[in-house]
Formats: C-alpha cells, structure tokens, sequence
C-alpha cells in the first residue's frame, strides 16, 4: 500500500474544472517534484491532499486513512502531513521559538518544556538555533522558510508538501532552504514539492510529475522525464526554460 | 435676580460632565462587550448567527442614533414600560455603539492574511484555535487604533441624549443658559469641555496608528 493515494481526484472552481482526474501513488521516502505551467493546477492539486480545498470527486487517502472533509479527519490527516508555503505564513506575533511551540501545545497539548525542547531541537536541524527569540520580521526570508519547515516538522509529519517554497525568495537565499529539504529527503522524508528548481529535481527527486492542464501529463524518473520527454507539453515545457 | 460667575457656570457644567463620562463608559464597554458577542456571531460558522449580526449592524448602522433615543424612550412606553431617560439613553447607545465597534472589528479580522488561517489549519487547529491563537491576537493589535478613535464618536453621541431629558454636559448648557442668559460663555465652555475629552482620545488613537504602521512589528 502506498503511503499516499490519490484517485480519480477531480476539482473545479465553479465552472472551471482544475483537476481533471489526476492518478498519483506514492511510496513511503519518495522524494517528488511537480512541474508544470503556472495555472495548471499544481498547487490546487497539493492544497486538496492537506484539505485546504475540498474534491469533488475521486479519492485521497494517507497512511490508509479516508480524506473526509470534517474537522476531525481533518486534523487527523494534517498531524500525519505538513503544509510549507511560498509566502511562509509565519506568524508574525510570535517568536520563531513561538511559532514552532504554538501547534504543539495547542493540537498536540505536548507540554510546555517538551514543547520548547522540541522547538529548539527543530530549529537546530534547520540551522537557526540561535533565533529562537527571533520575530520573523526580524529574519531574512530564507530563514522565515526555514523557520515553517522547523515548525511543519515539529507536528512529527509522515510526507511534507511544499508549495513553490523557493519562489519567494531572493536568489542568494535559496540554496540554503533546498540544503534543508535535502537534508529531509536524505533522513527519508517523504516530500511532494512544486517546484520551478530543475537542478534540485533532477539531484535530489525520485519521481517527476509534469502537470498539463489538470492532468498528470507525463511522469517517471528525472534522467528519463528531463532527458527524453516524451510528449510535445513536456519538451515546450523544458525548452522554455 | 442673581448674579452667576463664571465659576459658577462652570462648576455645574463640570458637574454634568460626570454623567457625559459615566455614559460613555456604560455604552463603550456595554457596547464593546455586545459588540464581541455580534462579531464572533459575524465570523462564526453558523449562517442563521452571521444572518442576524448582519441585519443587526445594517438597522443601526442605517438608522440615525437619534431615532434610536426615541425609539428606545417612547416606544417602551407604549407597551406601558416607564423607561427613565438614563436607562433609554444607555440601551440606545450600547447598542449603537455595537453596531458600529462590529463592522471595525470584522474589518481587522479580515485584513489578517489568509495564509495565516492556511498555516494554522495545515498544523492541524481547528477553527477556534486558528481564531484564538493566530488570528485574534493580531486583529486585536490592527483594532486598538480604530477603536480608540470611534471612542471619541460614543462621548459626541451621548450629547444626544439630552434630547430625551437626560442631564449630561449638553442638557446641563442648555438648563445653564436658561439660567444665566450667556449662552455664548456657556456654549463655549461646554465646547471645551467635550474638546478636553474628546482630543487626547483621538490624538492617543493617532499616535498609536502612526506607531503600528511605522513599526511594522507585531510586538
Ligand atoms: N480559490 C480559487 N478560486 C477560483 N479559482 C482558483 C482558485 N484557486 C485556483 N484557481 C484556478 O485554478 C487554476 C489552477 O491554479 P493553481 O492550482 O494555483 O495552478 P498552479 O499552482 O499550477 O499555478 C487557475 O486557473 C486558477 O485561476
Ligand atoms: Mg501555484
């Protein structure tokens, strides 16, 4: 059984179908990159697996547990998978430290001090112990990222999404954020990751996915998706870039 | 007939200035805390609860306060109710007051990104831990401004009170000036009375916008 099984998912925004049936299983550890023109649904497609966004028909599970769109499954599906945006969502009224306490204490009710160790524990792994204290206005924005995936992986999450998190970043910041997702992939992390960073897919993933349209145009491993792609989307796709 | 100083005026209008701040302070917390109620009912999940705060807000925001005084005075008093002048006063202007700290406060709510809401659901809180956790604590810094400023409309409302009888700082002018036939003295010294309440609250709601916007900082 896959970790993560997507079926049949379809999604549309009024009469604006996004996804048209899109098909994806994936392993426990996969590392997978998807790629595709901006609005061919990409982050619709990662927003339904974290139920930001709800289906309208096929199916989603996780670890074999139902997506179902109740606040109890809900939760439950979120403790098991992390969501890291483009733009952070740090909040902005609490310290780093804060901001990785904060859902442990109030979903989790882990205990303050346990809480806390954890929190210093995470944002050591992601390289800034020493801004604990630190307000995310006080940080640059390859280190906010970093301080949401020290708080996505604080929850203890099975897979993490991540949603173009690169993007938002000066040029010079991002090498140190895919240095931490690097360092996830390496431990075994399973991550599903819209991305635009070819060299990264290419190193790090074990799986491309190449959205078209709201379908899952082509897929398969980087050295043949990027080397041989196989469907006209694809190869005016890579050529664009 | 007598003779009145200016000292004497003064002193009965100072007298009166009492109830001018007695009432504001009823309508501002009776309204504030009416108004908390009708705003969690606004941004709740429950549609019927978010129906009424609407229309509630629409019919005493569309609806001038005056009307609300009489309707609060004269109407109970078809249905046989007495209602003395300070009572009609209080409830038509907390419920004013309401109406109106709702709409400001929705507006803050709102203006929180809504990727805050996303990054607090994708951990996994639910709605009221996103609202009191994430959401609230900064709506409350963006809504202190606003709401120190729409103080100062309660304290100019409850001039209108006079109207139905109540003795605040307005009807007090109005009773001095019978009195005395100075109507300019006593007009202007009840002027500057409500400017001495009014400006250090809208200046203090100035200083503290320009401090938010300039810092930028939540904390
Ligand atoms: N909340 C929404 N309401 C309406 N349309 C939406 C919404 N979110 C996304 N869309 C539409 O869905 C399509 C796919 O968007 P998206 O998933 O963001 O694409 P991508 O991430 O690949 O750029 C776009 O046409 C976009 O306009
Ligand atoms: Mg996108």
């Amino acid at each position: 059984m896959s970790l993560i099984e997507i079926t049949e998912v379809r999604k549309s925004f009024g009469p604006n179908e996004v996804l048209k049936g899109i098909n994806l299983d994936i392993e426990p550890g996969e590392v997978i990159a998807i790629i595709g023109k901006s609005g061919s649904g990409k982050s619709t497609l990662l927003r339904c697996i974290n139920g930001l966004e709800s289906i309208n028909s096929g199916s989603i599970s996780v670890a074999g547990a139902q997506l179902l769109p109740d606040e109890l499954h809900l939760k439950a599906l979120r403790l098991k998978v992390g969501m890291i945006f483009q733009q952070f969502n740090l909040f902005p009224h609490l310290t780093a430290g804060g901001n990785v306490i904060l859902s442990q204490a109030v979903v989790k009710k882990t205990p303050k001090p346990e809480a806390e160790a954890i929190a210093r524990q995470m944002l050591d792994r992601v390289g800034l112990a020493a801004k604990f204290d630190a307000y995310p206005d006080e940080l640059s924005g390859g280190q906010q990222q970093r301080v949401a995936i020290a708080r996505a992986l604080a929850m203890r999450p099975i897979a993490l999404l991540c949603d173009e998190i690169t993007s938002a970043l000066d040029p010079e910041l991002v090498g140190e954020v895919l240095a931490v997702v690097r360092s996830l992939a390496a431990e075994g992390m399973t991550l599903l990751m819209v991305t635009h960073e070819m060299k990264f897919a290419r190193d790090v993933c074990s799986r491309v996915v190449f959205m078209h349209h709201g379908k899952v145009h082509e897929i398969g491993r980087p050295e043949a998706v990027f080397a041989n792609p196989q469907t006209p989307e694809l190869k005016q796709f890579l050529g664009m870039l | 007939m007598t003779q009145f100083t200016l000292w004497d005026i003064f002193r009965n209008l100072l007298l009166a200035t009492r109830w001018t701040i007695l009432l504001s302070l009823v309508s501002f917390l009776g309204g504030g805390i009416l108004g908390l109620i009708l705003l969690f009912m606004r941004i709740g999940h429950n549609r019927a609860a978010q129906f009424f705060s609407k229309i509630y807000v629409e019919i005493f925001q569309g609806t001038p306060l005056l009307m609300q005084l009489f309707l609060a005075f004269f109407g109970l008093g078809l249905f046989g109710i007495n209602v003395p002048a300070w009572l009609a006063a209080g409830v038509a202007l907390i419920a004013w007051t309401a109406a109106f700290l709702v709409e400001i406060w929705r507006g803050c709510v709102e203006s929180v990104a809504s990727g805050q809401w996303e990054a607090a659901a994708s951990l996994g809180m639910g709605y009221l831990q996103q609202m009191r956790y994430v959401i609230l604590p900064q709506a409350l810094k963006i809504a202190v401004a606003p709401t120190v400023g729409f103080s100062v409309q309660v304290i100019k409302g409850t001039a209108l009170t006079s109207i139905i009888g109540f003795v605040e700082l307005s009807k007090a002018g109005s009773v001095v000036t019978n009195a005395t036939f100075q109507p300019f003295t006593v007009y202007g010294l009840v002027a500057l009375l409500y400017f001495a309440l009014c400006w250090p609250l809208s200046k203090s709601s100035q200083i503290l916008e320009r401090k938010l916007n300039v810092a930028h900082r939540n904390h």
